[in-house]
This record gives C-alpha cells, structure tokens and sequence, in this order.
C-alpha cells in the first residue's frame, strides 16, 4: 500500500476524476487572483527602488526607470546613527525571535496534545479558556500586562521582549484542533506498550504533527520578528531590527520611499521562513499509520 | 475547578468527592506536569491581566487615579446616549459581514485549489497569498487609493475616461468604507488559510484511494465526502480567527483612512474603544466598549461551533 502512494505521488498528485483541463482552469485562476493579491507588494518593491524624484511623477508609472539603492542605504544610515553598533540589533532580533520561537513551539505542542488527547480535573475548563482568552480583545489588557510586568520586575529588561510571547493561546489552539484528530488507537497502543507521556508526545504524536508544527512555526517567528520594544523596553541597546526599521521609515527624508524600503527588508526573514516551513509541509504526506 | 468534575463524578459526599478529585489529579500528574510550562506563561502575562480588566468596566478610571465604581453607568451610557458608539455598531456588522464570510470562503477555497496543484506550485501560491497578511503594508495602499491624480486608481480611471476628476477614495464618506473592506480583504489570508492548507495536507492518502475505490469520480465529490468531513478541527480555527479579525479590525482604517474617519464612516468598536482607551485615556469606558464587543464574539462561536459540530458529525 505504501508503496503504491509514493509511486501515485511521483505521478504527480493524481487522485479520483482529475481532468487536466480543470487543473489547468485552477491554475489560471490562481494565477489572475495572485496577480492582484501581488500588486501591492510588488509596487512597494518598485517604490523601495525609485529615487525620490520618481515617487511622484504624473501620471504614476508601474515600473522604474532610474532604479537607486538609495532608500536602503538611507535606511541603514538611519539605523545605524545610534550609539549602538548596528550589529545589536541583529543580534537582538535573533535572540528575541529564536527564543520566542522556540519556547512557543514546544510549551504549545506539549500543552495541546494533553489537552487534546487527556481528561484530567480540569481539561474542559483550560480547553474552554483557550478559547474566550482568543476572543476577549481589550486594549485595557496591555496596562495591567504592564502592570504585572512592571511588579515582576520586567520593565527595560531584554526578558520583557520574550516572556509575554511564550505561551500563545492560538498556537495551542491551532495544536490541539490538529492533534485531537489523531485516533485515540494509537496513544492507547503506546500506552500498552509502556511508553509515557511525554515520549508519546515527542516520539509518536508530533512526528505526525508536521504540518501544523511548521505552520505554528511560520506564525510565531512572524510574531516574534514583529515584536516592538515600544513602551517595556527603553534601552537602546535592548532595541530589536524592527523596532529601530520602523523609526527609519518614520525619520526618512524621502519618506514613502525609505518606508517601502523598511516594508521590504522587514518582510524577507519571514518569506525565508515561510518557504523553508512550507516545502516540509508540502513534502509530509500523511500516510498510514493514521487510522481510525 | 473543583465545581467543574461534579458532573462528571455524579452524586457523592464532598468528602468522597475531594478525596476522588486529589486521586485523579495524582493519576494524571504528568499531564499537569506537561501543561506547566504553558500554563505557568498564560496565567502570569494573559489570564491575570484579563482578569484584571474584566471589573473596569464598571469604574471611572483615568490611569492617574485609582479606579472608582460607578456601577453600570458605562454602559447605559454607552448604548442610550452615545450615538457614535450606534454608528460604530452599524459600520462593524457591515464591516464584518463583508469581510468575515467572504475572506472564510476564500480561504477555504484557496487552500483546496491549491492543494489540486503540483507540489512545487502549492508552495509558490500559498505564499502569494499569504504574503499579504505578513506584509501588514499601508503606505502602498495609500499611494494606490491617493486622491490626487497620482493615485494608481485615479490615473488608472482617468486615462479609461470613466471619470473626470480625482475621486477622494480615503475621505469621500461614501468610499471609505468600501476602501477599507477591500484592504482587510488583502491581509485577510493569514492564520486561518494556513491552517486549513495544513489540514489538506494531513489527510490521509489512503482516504483518497478508498474513496476512488468506491466510486467517487469528480473532485467536487471528493471535496463533500472526504475533504470537508475531516477538515472539522481546522474548519473550526479558521472560523475563531475570522471571528477576531473581522470584529476587532481597526488598524487598517486607522492607517488608511485616518482617525477618525470622514463622518465616522469607517469608525469600527475597537476604533471606538482605541479613542477612549488611548486618546482620552477613560479606561473604565474602553473596558465596556470590549466588553460588549467580546459577548457579541464569544455568542457568535458558540453559534458557529454549534453548526460546524452538527455538519461534521
């Protein structure tokens, strides 16, 4: 059986009634909606290169005709005008981005697969919690977060940028949605043969998890890539890239073009990271194993 | 927690009942030693700060002084004479019956039209749909909808000789709206289509061999008898993340079309709650304005997991 699905893979994805022309009518439409869903990053791209007196000629051209570099070394003068050498910063964004990374992936998975697959006094009412905490959007939660940071002694300390992002209630949610639609066979069968929870976890569980582990992965690193140091953090030396970027794009001389400029270079780790995540979730196939 | 297992225990002395409770809660030790981590997180820096902020709706607080308790006044104020707060009601049910379905839909369908695609091109569209929701760009947005002739849509119109002069597309009161929707629209991809290409890709092959075994002959029948039945756990997350983004969004019009909008057109309850929580810094007043907003959210997943859970079974 595995072996006929590897050898229908390699054929190319064929399943029950593909007509090669419906593919063909998907892949247009694909193709025309992208073309509009790419537009507006495409014309930040153009923007990031034209020199300033290009950003507004009538009437506005869709190309470059002169293209410069001159946002991008504007923006990284910007940058690296601060006391702190430029190099913190990357350093900063690193370590901030791959802690919170890190941790989130690993407390979430944990969490949701007990959630998910355990009845334990009181399994319904942290499953039902995940949720409301969701739902309930308060810009008054971001005081008293301040409040409690602010008694934990956090406030202007690099551990202010991390700890908040930790435990993200939709990364669990996202882990627990995917791992409840494991069959209970399979856990009971490690159980049976000794195994306890924690390896089941690790050694059974997330190995089946793959695509919804890099999906968390993309969301949290983009999470964490994005985080301000805004109103917890002061200290330049604690700043991250994104923080000091989005000043670049607000101190600019030519300020559409450097803040398309900072667009730009904000947005590259994350597509890294998103390609690299995504071609392991393509590349999972879900095969047997998986049986109810 | 200890009201929430009497359901499951039945009828029995409190004694006996906490004694049963402490067994079970020392026979699932390491569940709670693997919830931990998250949990020790989630408490400190979400479920105490909620919890913090759930009675400020009821009080008078300035972040000066010390909050005062003034009952339900917030509220009446709210629903009986503050009319910006109706406006705002209307523009968020327009805002979000617009963006909610439709970006759902699209995200659903996206994901499966994609997934009927060559692998190498299921990573090249998924990431041309989804950038747009990592991007978070409005300067562009604001070049493209600008009201003087450079605007893209403007000169684009213009040389097509449907109009005449520049339309305000950020001021108009009669676009403003309409500007926004479409620029959540863009951005809208985001957790929920990404979820649902993951569940794609985590059903079983051999579900697709059994189902061409016994008689499925077109993809739409595969997408009804297979796709969609095991899908439910996925379908269910991209509905609470639609859910929050389309009733809570008011970063979008706030970037685009300023603050506040033309007439208020644009002007959602989070809009509203920002400009009393951050411009006039009420607290206690913002805290109801999100008080509301969350029972309407929280009514409308019951009902929604509700549907879901009866079509899935």
């Amino acid at each position: 059986m595995a072996q006929v699905n590897t050898m229908k893979l390699k054929a190319s994805n064929k399943q029950a009634g593909r007509k090669i022309g419906g593919t063909i009518a998907i892949f247009a439409f694909l193709t025309i909606l992208g073309l509009f869903m790419l537009f507006p990053i495409y014309l930040t791209i153009v923007m990031s290169i034209k020199p300033v007196e290009e950003l507004f000629i009538y009437p506005p051209k869709l190309y470059v005709m002169r293209p410069t570099l001159l946002n991008f070394s504007d923006m990284f003068s910007a940058m690296s005008q601060n006391r702190v050498p430029f190099s913190r910063y990357v350093f900063n964004s690193i370590a901030v981005t791959l802690s919170v990374t890190v941790l989130q992936c690993i407390f979430a998975s944990m969490a949701a697969f007990v959630l998910a697959k355990c009845r334990f006094p009181g399994s319904k009412f942290i499953n039902s919690i995940i949720v409301i905490a969701l739902l309930y959007q308060s810009n008054v939660i971001y005081i008293m977060q301040y409040i409690v940071m602010a008694r934990l002694g956090l406030i202007d300390n690099p551990l202010a940028l991390i700890l908040p992002s930790v435990a993200s209630p939709m990364g669990l949610f996202l882990m627990r949605q995917s791992i409840g639609q494991i069959p209970d066979a399979m856990i009971e069968a490690a159980k049976v043969d000794g195994a306890g929870l924690f390896r089941i976890c690790w050694q059974i569980v997330m190995p089946n998890q793959k695509p919804a582990l890099m999906t968390l992965i993309i969301f949290a690193f983009q999470a964490a890539w994005n985080i301000q140091t805004g109103t917890v953090v002061f200290q330049e030396q604690y700043k991250t890239l994104t923080t000091v970027a989005a000043q670049a794009a607000a101190s600019g001389l030519a300020r559409a073009g450097v803040a398309s400029a900072v667009s730009v270079f904000v947005l590259i780790p994350p597509i890294v990271v998103f390609m690299l995540a995504q071609r392991q979730v393509i590349e999972t196939m879900a095969h047997s194993g998986i049986k109810d | 927690m200890a009201q929430l297992s009497k359901e499951e225990i039945g009828r029995r002395t409190k004694q006996e009942e906490r004694a049963m409770m402490w067994r079970s809660v020392k026979q699932n030790k390491a569940c709670y030693a693997m919830l931990a981590p998250f949990m020790l997180f989630f408490i400190v820096f979400t479920v105490v700060p909620v919890v913090m902020s759930l009675p400020m709706g009821f009080t008078d607080f300035n972040m000066a002084q010390a909050p005062k308790f003034i009952g339900l006044s917030n509220y009446t104020t709210l629903f009986l004479s503050d009319k910006i707060f109706v406006k705002s009601i209307r523009v968020t049910i327009v805002f979000a019956l617009f963006t909610g379905p439709v970006s759902y839909v699209l995200c659903f369908l996206l994901a499966w039209l994609i997934n009927e695609l060559h692998p190498k091109l299921k990573t090249f569209f998924t990431l041309v749909f989804y950038a747009p929701s990592m991007a978070n760009i409005f300067t562009v947005w604001q070049i493209i909808f600008s009201g003087d002739m450079n605007g893209y849509i403007n000169s684009f119109l213009i040389n097509l000789g449907l109009i005449n002069s520049p339309i305000q597309w950020l001021t108009d009161g009669n676009y403003v709206l309409g500007v926004t929707i479409v620029v959540q629209l863009w951005i809208s991809l985001g957790a929920g289509f990404l979820a649902l290409r993951a569940g794609f890709q985590n059903i079983d092959r051999s579900m697709y061999e059994a189902g061409a075994i016994e008689g499925i002959r077109t993809r739409w029948q595969e997408l009804i008898y297979i796709v969609i039945p095991s899908m439910g756990p996925q379908l269910m997350f991209a509905a609470v993340m639609q859910i929050v983004s389309s009733f809570t969004a008011g970063t979008v019009a706030q970037n685009l079309v300023g603050f506040p909008s033309t007439d208020y057109k644009a002007h959602t309850i989070m809009t509203h709650a920002y400009d009393y929580g951050w411009v006039r810094y009420e607290m206690g007043y913002a805290s109801a304005i999100c008080m509301v907003l969350f029972v309407v959210m929280y009514l409308l997943n019951k009902l929604i997991s509700r549907v879901l859970s009866k079509y899935m079974d």
